[in-house]
This record gives C-alpha cells, structure tokens and sequence, in this order.
C-alpha cells in the first residue's frame, strides 16, 4: 500500500495519542495448548496484551493465528493452560463466558451480521437482550456508531443490500454498542475488494487512536506500521517473533520471520 | 467522405418510441410464448383442445346440468331422453349442517359457531403482518381461544348446575373435526417439531438420543396404524375405568406423528444456517435460546417455510383417516349421507365427493398461497 510510507513524524504524532497502560492487562494467555482431535494447533502460547495495546498478529495460513484470537471469547475452547480475560479466567463456566464475551468485541472475516435484521437491528440486538438496555437508548446509541463508521443513512437497510465494506462497518459498529473493552478483528478486510478495504482499515485507525484495545488478525502491513505497538508473528501453532513494528519489519530475527515477510512485502 | 463514418455528434435527441406490436401487450406475449414456430404453434391447438374437452364437461356437470334446488331425490333424477343429470346441490344444501357441524345438537350449534367466528376473528389479523398488537393477539389465539373454545365444544357442568349442556365428542362430526384435528395438529406440531430438532442436534447425548427415537418411532409408523393402536389397544393398556376421550387420543397421536415430520423439515432448515450466524451471535454475548430465538430460528424457519406448509397440507388432508376408528370428518359425514335413500340419485356420490373435494382445496390452497406470500414478505434480499 501506498500508506506503507508514512513519515516518522506522523507515526509519532499518533502514537502519542494512544496510550498504553502499564499495569493493567487487558488479557492474558499463559501457557496455553490446543489440539484438534491429534493435531496440536497451538503450541505454548504465552501472551499479555495491556490495556490500550494495539497487536497486530501475522504469519501463514494456517498458523493458528485465527484459532488463538478465537480462543480469547471462548469462540474455541483451549484444553491447557489459562486464558484471563479482563480479570476473569476463561473456564467452562458458562455464566462467565457470557460475561466476558460481552466485553470482548469481535469482527469477523465474512462479518456474519444477521441477515433478516435491519442493519440498526443489528446493532440494537445486543444491547437490549444483553444489556437489557430500553430500546430508544440502544437505538440513540447505535445511530452514534453507524455515524462514526460513516453509513447512518443505511441504518434501515437490510444487510444483503449492503456492499462487503459497508457491511463489515456495520460489524464494527455492532461490536462498538456493545461498548467493549477489548476488540478482536478475526482477517477484517480479507474478504473484501481492493477499493473497500480502506474503508474499513479507516475506522480501524479512528478506533486506534481513541485507545481501544485492539487485537488484529491481518495481512494489511501498512495498518500495522501505522497503528500498532506490536507485531506477533506465528507459525505452525507457536509465536514465532514479536516486536515493535518498524524493528518487526526491517530487522526481523528469525528465520521463518524472514521468509514470510520476503513472500508478502516483496512483489 | 470518410472522415464523417468516424466522427459523429448527436445534435438532437432521438425519439423515445412505443415499443413494436409484435413484441409488447397481449398479442405479443401470445406471439412470443404460444405460437412462435409451427411446433408450437401445433401444441398450443393441441392443448387447447385438451383443456376444452377435459374442462367442459365438469362445467357442464357441475353448473350448467345441475340442480340446485329440491327437497328430495326427484329434483335430481335425470330427466328422460336428457342424457347426464348434472350435481345435485340441492342435497349438499339439504346435508350441510350435518357436513359443518356432524351430529352436534341443533340447539347448541349456535356455540359451534362461536367458535368458528372467533377463530377467523382471531386468525386472520395473526396472519396479517400489517394489523397491530401481535402479541396479544397470538396469545389470544394460542391459549385464550383454546381454552374458551374447549368449554363452547364440550360443554361446562359442576354438578347440577349446568352452564352449557355437556356434548359428548363422538356427535361432533364433518368440518368441525377436521378443523379441529388439523388447527390443534397444526399448531402443537410446531412448537413440539422444533424442540425436537433442536433436540437432535444438541450435544447432550441423552436428549438427542430421545428425540432421535422419537422421531424415527414415529415417522417409523403409518398414521392409521397410530390411529389404530390410540383407539382399539391403548384402552388395554390403561387401567379398568381410566379412559381417554375418543378426539384426544386422536388429537395426540395425529400431533406427536406431525411433529416427527416437522422436526426433520425443522432440522433441515437449521442445518441451512451458516456457522458464522452462530459465531456472530456468540460473540455479542447472546445466550443459547435468545440465539436460537432471535437468530437462528427465524432464518431457518424462513428458509423451510415450502416444507413446513407442505407437512400442515398433509396433516389436513390426512385428517380424513381418522374414519377408521370411528370418527366422522367432514368427508366421512359426507360417505355417511349417502346411505339417506331421501337423495339417492346416480349423481349423489359424485356431487358429494365433488364438495368435499372442493373444500379441501379451498383449505389446502389457502395455505399454499399464504406461504408463498410470507416467504416473499420475509425476503430481505440476503442471499449473498
């Protein structure tokens, strides 16, 4: 992207802005293990995300990128080690797993809004049946939103007449009413057309800057130089390398590090 | 000159025309569809020709030869040297209080048709998605009108008191069973199919292994064959003196037999559902039954609406079978009328099965139509 080259002094200048706490954690995974059937998916995955950080996760496909974020709101379920969220240890507790998933919001690859729904029933759903919120509260809230992410006029569509940018939008937007405390973005923009992408990747960085804590599944390498502090690389169900995003990218470490940003970076 | 092939300006509009007569109105539909080569041309003829001699006859049978007024069989009876005698309404007009209310008590007809009147009162502004006050009015139709209409059917007694005299449900007969098998069939079988679907499908293995028992026991078994054992061997099995009314056994066997279907046809449809609506929903913190209530069971239950009207057709018309053991729907009341020498006629069974034929159809169609309306109703263009 174009974007790539942002100058030093803007990076700084946003960074500024965000800011990361240093003492309470956001979540925090602690030698966690997975398997699928015999197949040991994610490996030793140790990881402290601090409230306000913004990580941007990478690597292969099949790497268990996905699988780790999906793990954080009990979208699977790891078998060993911990996984605290917010406080509250992921366990099978289901009346905790409700809680925490309505502080964690998530934005899906092929953004699964409810096809039946209106976009802004969409985004009132949860907080009147979670929340228990009144319904014109929830609607004043959700027009906020659908304001921020720039589409409140499509507020009384219905999703399928949406297109793949606006609807992930409508995603984000959903997620936001809910007001969580952490978002986990599962490959945003993969699915979607060249033009739209940055769209979405806009509101993304608007989210960024007012200091949510953010953990992004993507390949958009020009979000995460612009926006995030850290960069984890995973391979084969282990993270491989983290660092900064500037040393991340122009002096990676390890071997594979190397390679897979040869592959992406240079065509 | 070549230069102006290649260079062109439009300096005036063209003009916006009707469009040729070949190809637009009635005459152009008919040229396009009906005779646009010699072949179809041919069949097109052939099937008018077809149509003609299938469809006039029964028009000439059942309103130009037919009689419509009398009071016995002499109105009917061919005229001599006059060929067919055509349907003989007279005896359906002379007949229809016993094929509406079966051999329900004159003087208490009037709570028959309480009933009747409160059940469209009450049906057609639920199945009217612009009337307001839904949910009063689906519990007025789900549990108001049940109850009330239990008591207006059957009767109230404390004693020697007697609020509406008691009618035993083996008078009831003709249209009143059949809606009242079909509407109870109908709405219990839903509720109870969807449970079991969501029952096959759930992880606790002991209520999906009963569901999936019940399911197949029941879909496993013909309907007559449940009628059967509900009417002839279940009485063995109960104890001396404790015994079920006749209806509802039958009411429970047609409804637990329906529901087997309906689950599968229920299941098919949450099977349609993609696994991102679950994950979607999950993530917002939604709980398993307002998931299943709020984003789940709505799209699938959309996307099978052909199949779940298609098994409420069938538990209509299969209500007829409950003949068997003894009860008189409305086509069974109809087969019973024949046997009054009063009508008999050539044409009495024939007009007889034309009406119950044609009442059949009016109820079955309605449905049909009324499915096809909801499912472009609920269409919100989400296929994607």
């Amino acid at each position: 992207m174009s974007e790539n080259a942002v100058n030093a002094e803007e990076l700084a200048a946003d960074r500024s802005r965000m800011q990361i706490s240093d003492t309470e954690v956001a979540v925090e995974i602690k030698s966690m293990n997975k398997w699928y059937g015999d197949f040991h998916v994610l490996r030793d995955i140790n990881l402290k995300v601090m409230k306000g950080e913004r990580i941007v996760v990478c690597g292969p496909s099949g790497s268990g990128k996905s699988t780790m974020i999906r793990c954080i709101n009990r979208l699977e379920e790891h078998q060993d080690g911990q996984i605290i969220v917010d406080g509250n240890e992921l366990t099978n507790d289901l009346k905790k797993i409700d809680e925490i998933r309505r502080e964690v919001g998530m934005c899906f690859q092929h953004f699964n809004l409810f096809p039946h729904l209106t976009i802004l029933e969409n985004c009132t759903l949860a907080p009147i049946w979670v929340r228990k919120m009144p319904k014109k509260e929830a609607e004043e809230i959700a027009m906020h939103y659908l304001e921020r992410v720039k589409i409140p006029e499509q507020a009384g569509k219905y999703p399928g007449q949406l297109s793949g940018g606006q609807q992930q939008r409508v995603a984000i937007a959903r997620s936001l009413c809910m007001s969580p405390k952490i978002m986990l973005f599962d490959e945003p923009t993969s699915a979607l057309d060249p033009e739209m992408i940055k769209e979405v990747l806009d509101v993304m960085v608007g989210l960024a800057e007012e200091g949510m804590t953010m953990v992004c599944v993507t390949h958009e390498m020009g979000f995460a130089r612009k926006v995030a502090n850290r960069v984890i690389f995973m391979d084969a169900g282990q993270i491989v390398e983290q660092n900064e995003p500037e040393a991340f990218f122009t002096n990676p470490q390890h071997e594979r590090t190397k390679l897979f940003l040869s592959q992406i970076l240079h065509h | 000159m070549a230069n102006a092939d290649i260079f062109q300006i439009r300096t005036e509009e063209a003009p916006k025309l009707a469009a040729p007569i070949s190809t637009s109105g009635v005459i152009g539909w008919m040229r396009q569809n009906l005779f646009s080569s010699i072949g179809n041309t041919v069949l097109t003829v052939i099937g008018i020709l077809i149509a003609y001699s299938l469809i006039m006859p029964f028009i000439q049978f059942a309103i130009i030869d037919a009689v419509w007024t009398g009071d016995d069989r002499t109105a009917c009876l061919a005229v001599e040297g006059a060929g067919h005698a055509g349907a003989c309404w007279a005896y359906v007009i002379d007949y229809l209080p016993q094929f509406i209310y079966g051999r329900y008590p004159t003087e208490e007809i009037y709570r028959v048709n309480i009933v009747y009147a409160l059940f469209v009162l009450l049906l057609v502004p639920l199945l009217m998605p612009s009337a307001p006050y839904k949910g009063i009015n689906a519990l007025l139709f789900l549990v108001v009108f049940p109850i009330i209409s239990y008591f207006l059917l059957t009767g109230l007694e404390f004693g020697d008191t007697v609020v509406l005299p008691i009618v035993e449900t083996a008078r009831w007969g003709g249209l009143l069973v059949t809606l009242v098998i079909a509407v109870t069939g109908i709405v219990a079988s839903l509720p109870l199919g969807i449970a079991l679907a969501l029952g096959r499908r759930s992880n606790m293995p002991i209520i999906k292994m009963v569901s999936v028992i019940f399911i197949e026991f029941w879909r496993g078994v013909p309907l007559i064959t449940v009628l059967f054992m509900s009417s002839v061997m279940l009485p063995l099995f109960l104890p001396e003196g404790v015994t079920f009314d006749k209806l509802l056994r039958v009411l429970i066997g047609v409804t637990l037999f329906s529901a087997a279907y309906m689950a599968e046809v229920v299941r098919g449809g949450l099977q349609a559902i993609p696994k991102g609506q679950y994950e979607g929903a999950m993530a917002l913190g939604l709980r398993f039954w307002q998931m299943m209530g709020l984003i789940i069971l709505p799209q699938a239950l959309k996307l099978v609406i052909p199949g779940i009207v298609n098994t409420f057709i069938g538990l209509f018309k299969d209500t007829t079978l409950v003949l068997i053991v003894g009860m008189f729907d409305l086509l069974g009341q109809i087969q019973s009328s024949f046997s009054d020498p009063n009508w008999s006629t050539p044409t009495q069974g024939h007009t007889g099965y034309l009406f119950a034929a044609i009442v059949f159809f009016i109820f079955c169609f309605g449905m049909s139509r009324y499915s096809i309306f909801m499912e472009n109703k609920l269409h919100t263009g989400h296929k994607r």
